[in-house]
């Protein structure tokens, strides 16, 4: 249907009745784009920052997190622990679906479980639960296998959906991509959320529409929101600077500078909870691309000291990054509970001559050689931040071979098998955010713990670091619900790796956003982008 | 004559088998979708799980012959990066790739033709050499770089035409279209330029070297002679004349129009079969991108076939050599 045509014609006939055009006046709709569309409209479809922060305007989680990516009470009024194994959720009464009907604690129980089902992709949120219960029209329960202090924020990005509406339309579980069967939720959403979805074109735009009888007061002022996948970027930055577009999500570097000089153009910049890293295999006897053999130097401290002190990442910055990185020493992030300020100081970086010293008293007089591995388009300036690192350690007498590419063969290569046996890379790079949980356990969990087939600790560990110490640490800080205690246990075993030169911490790269001077948002630093905060003046 | 398209038909589905095996070994460089499909959070063995689910663990050769299967049931399978099924998601983009393409031809011949017919018959006039300066830009710039000229001027500063997209579209039955809005419209101006720009250089330079050809003929000597009118002598006869071989081509590059919206409809953010499969490749979305080469396969064949039935309705030589063949095997 032409819809300027319809709405012409309705203006006509409310005009023509001799009425007032006030609602007319006040439109404010808000159009922006992104590199890539939403994957689908089922929120559990991706466990995707990108798909969790657009289904989120629609699904209402149980709680959410503000503006500082604090919790706070959402579809949940209040929650927390009876005992160290059961966590309850109060629902907020009253709330209505999009379609009318009430939210009760079936709903929640409903939607947890499909998130844990088949399809589902939200699965690694729910290793701990043993069982989720209803225990009254506005209550749920969860019993866990152990006690986990960290329940609530996992769920912060889990939208809550309707059981009717599911059942109604057969979509109790997610998409099964082994069927060849449309799933109902993947096009079509209807949740609690601030927004309702109007018209969803997959790949060519979706349109959402105010919820009016949305629980929370709007703290935005839209009418219609209208985003599109603009996949060039060329063609994204002219259609912010034509006005077709309001506002574009991540700003692609080289043209940071061009749009901070347009006048109607306002470039928002902060860093993003992801560290870029890279790692080196300490696992294996001997490196694989190599020319030492019989040993693998990556297994001695002083040559991973010497190559930590030799990245030079406030250089990095300064030229492959153009400024937009914030240099770390630690594996996880400031605004992620666990970050320790006072131990993100890089240690001092080392002449050449120093760092050889180092290299020859742990037996590398002539330096060594080592292929190192890299995405060209995962990260922001992935592959040209591997090249200064190459040129870096040249200096050194470190001869790196560098391979980028793809991210799909790249992930497919480094990565650790099923049975959690290595990938083949001897030295890598990679981006973590601890983005289920916000807290620094998840990053000891999954990056730094040793690989372990039966705990199914160390999953993302590539290089094989290994320090019993830490892991004990680290074990222990998962169960720990006194805060004080925890928060010992986090800055030793924070200290452990950051000394034993585990890792090479890099950078947070920049979330980068740009808008239109009449848009006012907020950029959380989790690259989440909830529309509620937006308005248009 | 049956005979003869039963044979080509064969040999097209001969063709198509062997663009989807090639297709399929070639899917493994593309890398491993299963990464991009998973949360970061997703243990390996869930990755492994779901790997062997989806039968990537398979030999190529076993993969392309399960797709085969599927597919001759019309059957494409799930996109791995939307959960929607394959071929609703081909089918519903179809229709903004061809409309760009059609009027991307469209521009070509009603600019291209007129212009090759001039620069044929004044070939030392200044236009004439405009013109070919002009077509020199449209066959040597990137079909990229164009678009963001295009974009920059008519957009940006001019705020003229809108910078991306296919603007309001009206829906008929699975068809979408876009040239019953005035937005709609305005939205296919700068990608049909920009896609038809080559193809118009392209069918200007073949007009205009036929047209120098037939001019230099006796026939069109004799026309003037008995005095005919120059829109008579230079349309009627002589551009007559050069149109068999420029239908030839500009139908064969309708079919590279379609394929190769790719790179336009990327600049402009054209939601049609091209930018799927871009995206798709980026995704190692296998089944998209299987579905997709074969689709295009068809059309390259169906074009081909096309073309060599009209050869055999246009040249009575052919004919009576393919009835002089079959007589001489009896």
């Amino acid at each position: 249907m032409n819809f300027s045509f319809r709405h012409s014609f309705a203006l006509a006939a409310v005009a023509s009745a001799g009425l007032a055009l006030a609602p007319v006046a006040d439109a404010k709709t808000f159009k922006w784009a992104n590199s890539g569309d939403v994957s689908s409209m089922d929120p559990y479809a991706r466990q995707e920052t990108f798909l969790l922060t657009f289904t989120s305007n629609i699904y209402d989680p149980l709680v959410r997190r503000d503006k500082n990516l604090k919790l706070e009470p959402a579809l949940a009024t209040k929650w927390g622990q009876t005992d160290p194994t059961t966590w309850f959720f109060d629902i907020r009464p009253g709330v209505k679906f999009q379609d009318g009907s009430p939210l009760t604690a079936d709903d929640i129980v409903f939607s947890l479980n499909r998130a844990n089902g088949p399809g589902s992709n939200m699965q690694s949120n729910f290793v701990s639960v043993k069982e989720i219960k209803k225990v009254g029209d506005l209550r749920v329960e969860v019993t866990t296998k152990y006690p986990d202090p960290l329940l609530a924020d996992k769920w912060q990005a889990l939208g809550m959906m309707s059981k009717a509406w599911a059942e109604k339309n057969n979509a109790v579980n997610s998409a099964d991509m082994t069927k060849n069967e449309e799933n109902f939720a993947t096009r079509n959403a209807m949740g609690t959320g601030a927004f309702m979805l109007k018209e969803r074109r997959a790949g060519e735009k979706t349109i959402l529409v105010p919820n009016p009888n949305w629980w929370d007061k709007p703290t935005h002022n839209l009418t219609e929101v209208i985003f599109t996948p603009v996949a060039n970027a060329a063609t994204r930055v002219a259609a912010l600077k034509s006005g077709d577009i309001d506002m574009m999500y991540e700003v692609p570097p080289a043209d940071t500078e061009s749009l901070k000089k347009d006048a109607n153009i306002n470039v928002m910049e902060g860093p993003e909870t992801r560290v870029v890293y890279l790692g080196m295999d300490q696992e294996r006897p001997e490196l694989l691309e190599s020319n030492v053999k019989g040993k693998n130097p990556f297994k001695d401290k002083k040559v991973r000291e010497a190559i930590h002190r030799s990245i030079d990442v406030d250089a990095i910055k300064r030229t492959v990054m153009r400024g937009q990185s914030y240099p770390t020493n630690l594996m996880v992030a400031p605004g992620i509970n666990g970050y320790m300020k006072d131990l993100d100081k890089r240690p001092a970086l080392l002449k050449p001559d120093e760092a050889k010293k180092l290299l020859a008293d742990a037996g590398y007089p002539n330096g060594f050689e080592v292929g190192m591995d890299c995405p060209n388009d995962r990260y922001v300036n992935d592959e040209k931040i591997c090249q200064a690192v190459v040129a870096m350690l040249a200096k050194i007498g470190v001869k790196v071979n560098l391979r980028a590419q793809t991210r799909n063969l790249y992930f497919a290569k480094i990565l650790r098998k099923n049975d959690l046996s290595q990938g083949e890379t001897s030295f890598y790079m990679l981006g973590w955010s601890p983005a289920q949980t916000y807290d620094v356990h998840n990053v000891f969990e999954a990056l730094i713990e040793s690989p372990n087939k039966d705990t199914k600790k160390g999953q993302f560990n590539a290089g094989g670091y290994s320090n019993p110490k830490l892991d004990t640490l680290a074990d222990k800080m998962e169960q720990e619900t006194d805060k004080a205690k925890r928060d010992a246990e986090i800055a030793e075993a924070t200290k452990l790796y950051v000394d034993d030169f585990a890792y090479i911490p890099l950078h947070q790269q920049a979330v980068v956003w740009a808008a239109r001077k009449n848009i006012d948002l907020v950029q959380p630093a989790d690259n989440s982008f909830p529309l509620r905060f937006v308005t248009v003046k | 004559m049956l005979a003869f398209i039963l044979r080509r038909l064969l040999q097209s589905i001969a063709v198509l088998l062997t663009v989807g095996l090639v297709a399929f070994s070639l899917f493994r460089y593309v890398g491993d979708p299963i990464n991009a499909m998973v949360g970061q959070d997703t243990t390996m063995e869930q990755r492994d799980e779901l790997r062997t689910k989806l039968g990537l663990n398979d030999p190529a050769p076993i993969q392309f012959a399960r797709f085969i299967y599927n597919a001759s049931s019309g059957n494409f399978g799930l996109s791995y990066r939307t959960s929607e099924p394959v071929g609703r998601l081909i089918l519903e983009r179809v229709p903004a790739t061809l409309e760009l393409s059609f009027c991307a031809a469209l521009f070509a011949l009603f600019v291209g033709v007129p212009m090759g017919v001039y620069t044929g018959l004044y070939p030392k006039h200044w236009t004439s050499r405009l013109f070919q300066a002009v077509s020199l830009i449209g066959i040597s710039l990137p079909t990229f770089l164009i678009g963001i000229l295009l974009i920059l001027v008519f957009a940006v500063s001019l705020h003229w035409l809108p910078s991306f997209g296919r603007g309001e579209t009206v829906q008929i039955g699975w068809w979408t279209t876009n040239f019953l809005t005035w937005s709609g419209l305005k939205a296919l101006i700068l990608p049909s330029i920009t896609l038809g720009l080559f193809q118009l250089t392209l069918l200007m330079r073949l007009v205009r070297s036929e047209m120098l050809e037939v001019m230099r003929t006796d026939y069109i000597k004799f026309a003037r002679a008995r005095g005919l009118t120059n829109r008579a002598v230079n349309f009627g006869h002589a551009l007559k004349n050069t149109l068999v071989p420029v239908i030839t081509v500009a139908g064969l590059q309708l079919g590279a129009l379609i394929a190769f919206a790719i790179v336009t409809e990327t600049v402009f953010a054209w939601p049609g079969v091209g930018q799927l499969f871009i995206q798709s490749v980026q995704f190692s979305d296998i089944p998209v991108m299987a579905a997709y080469l074969l689709l295009i396969g068809l059309l390259f064949v169906l074009i081909n076939l096309t073309v060599d039935l009209l050869y055999f309705a246009v040249d009575p030589r052919l004919r009576a050599q393919g009835g002089g063949a079959r007589v001489a095997g009896h």
